[in-house]
């Protein structure tokens, strides 16, 4: 099978490269007089000598960086399967809009008369946003899911202390497939977090969550599809249970992939939701973020969002709204990320209505096609998901020592980022696996062949598993010391 | 295989229950099999000497590169001592777990609850199964 070629050697530090003198361009002296920097600054802020910036030539620079990119993983390289995460391919029209100059030189003091453009995109995305959760109003503000939740969450405390239950309604409850983020979203506002175990399919066990609902119970957090990519096919039961015990539903938007156009979490009894705006819609994110997690609210929610609300005024112009006194307050600087907002709508603009439903069917299908590749070589303990399917490597383990971390390695000489591994926590030697919709029916073969050569080989030769990767410029990392000593400081030799 | 030694007694969450010179007085540590399960030991979190817990209370947690585990204490007491050296070097749980990879020593309230800990025939069933 042909490989993706790394580039072999190890490239040296940019520091390495410098060389006293060299440069890029040439700037001529000044010929106006202007006063020098000790004037201009008091000495406490200076520092005592000048910073020990690289001296390179610019195509030198480029090459630089070329060369790392071509080591390093990413969407416009090839596939890169990391469940949960939807790592679809970013399209490049999102950021031509983004670096529109108007967008670029927006700074977030510029008067609401003076930026109508940016208000308009902004309201955009709140209407197009709720109508796909099904829900009546959206904030933007979250700078990412954990943030989203975060934002969830106080929406459920400011709720319940406006019903005078807010002493009392003490836990949240998550289902033990769930992300960490959501216990730890719920441990840090301040709820007990509550796990729910799951049935044998891997879904919500209804009767364990009757038996955890009473007066005490502040709302539920469920991701859906959940963690193993099974849709709650009771969401509209769970939803009316924990509604009966007077709490509120919280979606974690993580997997809206699957979903979006086709189901609306409004619908199915959901009162919040949060979106990732870097992976369903397709901002970049793993390294090139920063993310959105704006949150859909019913309207029985929606005075306690976060402050400012983007609202469209009688007169037809578009302003940022303070005045919410039920609001629990601010959550971010200024508005939110707001160049991530304008990638997305532009996606959402490029897809249209029915591109989005379009975009879900497909990763749907490209899932089942991958899944049907793979499961007779891998186990599947909960059978096929939606958008994602988890595999486990436990008989392959028993039967040859190789772990999903060594397959996970071994991914790497053949060109493919491994998918998400060891999670969800409730399957042993997970491989959990996302191809998105983005990928081509060919794609999804060539990285089936890869995982499938490597079952073969772990039969047939376990130890060129154990041991890979033999193809990167650098072969088994020691993660454990990489987390216990970590260093990322340049040291330069005369420091030492 | 891991290593199950016998004359140790263990939880069905991996801890493992060794005795000690002074009555009363155990320590405890994770299994061979669970530092094998969990990879490279980044970091070890305890509690500290004179703190109490129940029988299968959380008393620390552990975290190895591919997750963070929650550590359970086997019997209801006191902690008398931590291994201060996990603080330094956190390996010393996957590379001598049953030695210089113990936790915790703690003074047993019940020391009946040992009677209700698995055996190393127990475990390694539990751990098989």
């Amino acid at each position: 099978m042909a490989r993706f070629p790394y580039t072999a050697e190890v490239t040296p530090t940019i520091f390495e490269k410098s060389s006293a003198g060299r440069t890029g361009t040439v700037v001529p002296e000044g010929d106006v007089d202007t006063p020098g920097v000790e004037e201009l600054i008091p000495a406490a802020h200076l520092r005592a000598s000048p910073p020990r910036l690289p001296e390179i030539p610019e195509n030198e620079v480029v090459r630089h960086y070329t060369q790392l990119s071509l080591k390093n993983h990413h969407v416009d390289r090839a596939l890169y399967p990391l469940g949960s995460c939807t790592m679809k391919y970013n399209p490049k029209v999102n950021e031509a809009t983004a670096r529109t100059a108007g967008f670029v030189g927006l700074h977030p003091f510029m008067p609401q008369a003076g930026a109508q453009g940016a208000l308009e995109l902004m309201y955009d995305l709140t209407v197009w946003l709720a109508e796909i959760a099904g829900m009546e109003a959206v904030t933007l503000q979250p700078a990412a899911g954990a943030q989203g939740e975060m934002t969830g969450v106080l929406l459920m405390r400011s709720y319940h202390e406006s019903r005078g239950d807010g002493e009392t309604r003490t836990k949240v409850l998550f289902p033990d497939s769930a992300h960490g983020t959501n216990p730890a979203t719920a441990a840090m506002a301040g709820f007990d977090a509550v796990e729910l175990p799951s049935d044998a399919a891997g879904r919500v066990d209804i009767e364990a969550l009757r038996e955890a609902l009473d007066d005490g119970v502040a709302g539920m957090m469920l991701t859906n599809p959940n963690t193993l990519g099974k849709f709650e096919s009771d969401i509209i039961e769970i939803c009316d249970l924990v509604h009966e015990a007077g709490g509120l539903m919280y979606m974690d938007g993580a997997n809206l992939n699957a979903l979006m156009g086709v189901a609306r979490p409004g619908d199915m009894g959901y009162d919040i939701v949060h979106f990732n705006l870097h992976k369903t819609m397709s901002t970049p994110h793993g390294g090139g973020g920063p993310g959105s997690g704006p949150v859909a609210v019913k309207s029985h929610l929606a005075p306690f969002l976060p402050v400012p609300r983007v609202v469209r005024n009688d007169d037809g112009s578009f302003g940022l709204e303070w005045d919410r006194p039920e609001s629990f307050g601010k959550l971010h600087g200024f508005y939110g990320n707001f160049g991530v907002m304008v990638r997305a709508w532009t996606y959402m603009r490029m897809l249209g209505r029915q591109g989005i439903r379009g975009t879900a069917e497909a990763s749907v299908l490209n899932n089942a096609y991958l899944t049907s590749l793979l499961e007779t070589h891998y186990e599947l303990p909960f059978g096929r998901g939606m958008h994602e399917s988890v595999f486990s490597a436990s008989e392959i383990k028993k039967r040859t020592g190789v772990k999903t971390m060594d397959i996970a390695k071994r991914l790497l000489d053949f060109g493919f980022h491994a998918p998400t591994v060891y999670f969800p926590l409730n399957v042993p030697e997970a491989l959990m696996t996302e191809p998105t919709e983005t990928e081509t029916k060919e794609s999804l073969e060539r990285y089936a062949e890869a995982c499938i050569a490597i079952a073969n080989e772990a039969e047939s030769d376990p130890e060129r598993v154990t041991t890979a990767p033999h193809d990167t410029p650098l072969r088994r990392l020691d993660e454990g010391r990489a987390a216990r000593e970590l260093d990322l400081r340049w040291t330069f030799e005369s420091e030492d | 295989m891991s290593e199950i030694p016998d004359g140790l007694k263990y939880t069905e969450e991996h801890e493992y229950v060794r005795e000690t010179d002074s009555e009363n007085e155990f320590l405890v540590g994770v299994t061979d099999y669970a530092q094998g399960e969990l990879g490279d030991v980044v970091f070890v979190e305890l509690p500290a000497a004179g703190d109490t817990f129940g029988r299968m209370d959380v008393f620390g947690t552990i975290e190895a590169v591919k997750a963070v585990s929650d550590l359970f204490s086997p019997l209801t007491g006191e902690i008398v001592a931590i291994n201060e050296a996990l603080g330094e070097d956190p390996a010393l749980v996957n590379s001598d777990p049953y030695g210089e990879g113990w936790m915790v020593r703690i003074r047993a309230t019940d020391p009946s609850e040992i009677d209700g800990l698995l055996s190393a025939a127990d475990y390694a069933e539990h751990v098989d199964a």
